[in-house]
């Protein structure tokens, strides 16, 4: 994705999380799914939900595991799609 | 290819067994995991550690366990985010109360440093919390919370640094049994393993493992909720869980709060969906006993599965009839804290045949011919 020197670029800008540290977690651990860089590091576990960066994590991976990026599955969707208060949920009597 | 121990299941029971054996001198060992490593409950769950509860068994687990997590980052090379910052039990009616007057005795005689703490107490200590239906509460400092992916992924990274084999994304879809004996497993991609022992790691789908070595155990998936709120600034130190409006709650070290409401009335089933109706749920306990939630933001939900036992607690050991299969199954969702003591005491009695800590009385003998159990209450 990125010569050596650009790997300070931030992958997650949600939870400032580097291409270098992606890398890193990726060898560290032999990871090759999203969902495990997710839970490791946190990319994409952010207020955007990994809208972002959970493409570029994928391309990360099929560069480190050799694998086409199409192979690689995205991160299982979660609930709700965008943050929401508490209140919303409760009876005008509660609020 | 053979074995000399086989586990099937890569969560924290399953990683923490493995690193165990290989601890304690067994050369050849392999986790069967079908996805990765915390796909399952481990990574679904809260995260909390406690030693309070109400049976003697679970509660000596538990002293033993945090005494072992207190070690774990330094024995792991790994910051697991482990966080001893006390967890607080509420008790809403006098019935609640007297039973945490009881529990905290059996408790403090467990070696357990809790103590019983009145309304003022809580209300000076935690103001976060609406104290104004509160009857009293029990409180352990050296409670606390952990990372669960973070754990996982300690235990099976140093499993496999001591020379264990984790197979991730392959299923064990057969187990060949010959009388009193486990031969082999076989995989989704129709590779045959030769196995020593084997042992059953299998969180949720216990059951189905054990079905698949032609053995029933009676062990129950049940879904449970969770979800997590945007980061803020530090307000909690300890894990709250308060079983009469069935939650629990922790901020971790990101700052974002992690909740779970047990519904009673949720049925035997392996559906991990997140509903609606959680949210709804959810909103209205927490806004309950901490108000201020109101107006902070639910960024993500998801569930997960206990795999239930009938009296709450795991079933750990061998079974009649089959000579090299273990089990250390049905924690009905306290898998997690238990795991570094129960993994020790398992990895002794699979490479030494007797423990160091007693866990007959967790055997699955407990249940023959038996159909009425005492139930562990302090559960969500």
């Amino acid at each position: 994705m990125s010569s050596e020197q650009d790997r300070d670029i931030i992958i997650c800008r949600c939870e400032d999380i580097t291409e270098r540290e992606v890398r890193e977690c990726i060898r560290r651990h032999g990871l090759t799914t999203v969902d495990e860089v997710r839970k490791i590091l946190r990319a994409g576990m952010g207020l955007c939900q990994g809208k972002t960066c959970s493409a570029l994590v994928r391309r990360i991976l099929a560069e480190e595991t050799g694998k086409k990026a199409e192979d690689i599955g995205l991160p299982s969707a979660r609930q709700p799609a965008k943050p929401v208060e508490f209140g919303i949920f409760l009876q005008e009597g509660d609020r | 290819m053979k074995y000399d121990a086989i586990i099937i299941g890569g969560g924290i029971i399953g990683a923490s067994i493995a690193y165990n054996l290989t601890k304690q001198g067994m050369r050849s060992v392999a986790v069967f995991e079908k996805n990765y490593i915390s796909s399952g409950s481990t990574g679904r769950c809260g995260g909390g550690i406690r030693q309070q509860w109400a049976s003697p068994e679970n509660c000596k687990l538990a002293v033993k366990s945090v005494h072992l997590f207190e070690k774990l980052d330094q024995e792991l090379g790994f910051d697991t985010e482990y966080y001893q910052g006390g967890y607080l039990l509420l008790a809403f009616t006098d019935e609640e109360v007297e039973q945490f007057r009881k529990n905290v005795v059996m408790q403090q005689g467990a070696g357990v440093p809790v103590r019983l703490i009145g309304v003022d107490e809580v209300a000076a200590k935690f103001p976060f919390l609406d104290t104004s239906d509160l009857k009293a509460a029990a409180h352990c400092r050296t409670d606390g919370h952990i990372n669960p992916m973070l754990v996982n992924q300690a235990y099976a990274d140093a499993a496999k640094r001591n020379g264990a084999d984790i197979h991730l994304f392959t299923e064990v879809v057969r187990i060949v049994r010959d009388r009193d004996r486990i031969n082999s497993v076989i995989t989704a991609d129709v590779r045959t393993f030769e196995t020593g022992v084997l042992i059953n790691a299998g969180g949720g789908f216990s059951a189905e493992v054990a079905a698949m070595a032609g053995i029933t155990i009676p062990t129950r998936p049940q879904r449970h909720e969770i979800l997590i709120t945007e980061p803020l600034e530090k307000f909690m130190d300890p894990m709250v869980i308060d079983f009469h409006h069935h939650i629990y709650f922790r901020q971790t070290k990101h700052g974002s709060v992690v909740m779970g409401y047990g519904d009673p009335h949720e049925p035997y089933t392996h559906n991990i969906q997140g509903s609606l109706e959680f949210l709804k749920t959810m909103s209205l306990m927490i806004t309950k006993v901490v108000p201020a939630m109101k107006k902070v933001k639910i960024v993500r939900q998801w569930a997960g599965l206990y795999n239930m036992s009938p009296d709450a607690q795991p079933i750990l050991g061998k079974v009649p009839g089959v000579s090299n299969y273990y089990q250390a199954v049905g924690f009905s969702g306290h898998g997690l804290m238990l795991a570094p003591a129960v993994a020790e005491l398992m990895a002794e009695l699979i490479v030494t045949g007797r423990t160091s800590m007693d866990i007959s009385d967790l055997s699955i003998d407990r249940f023959a011919g038996r159909t009425e159990f005492k139930l562990e209450k302090a559960v969500v």
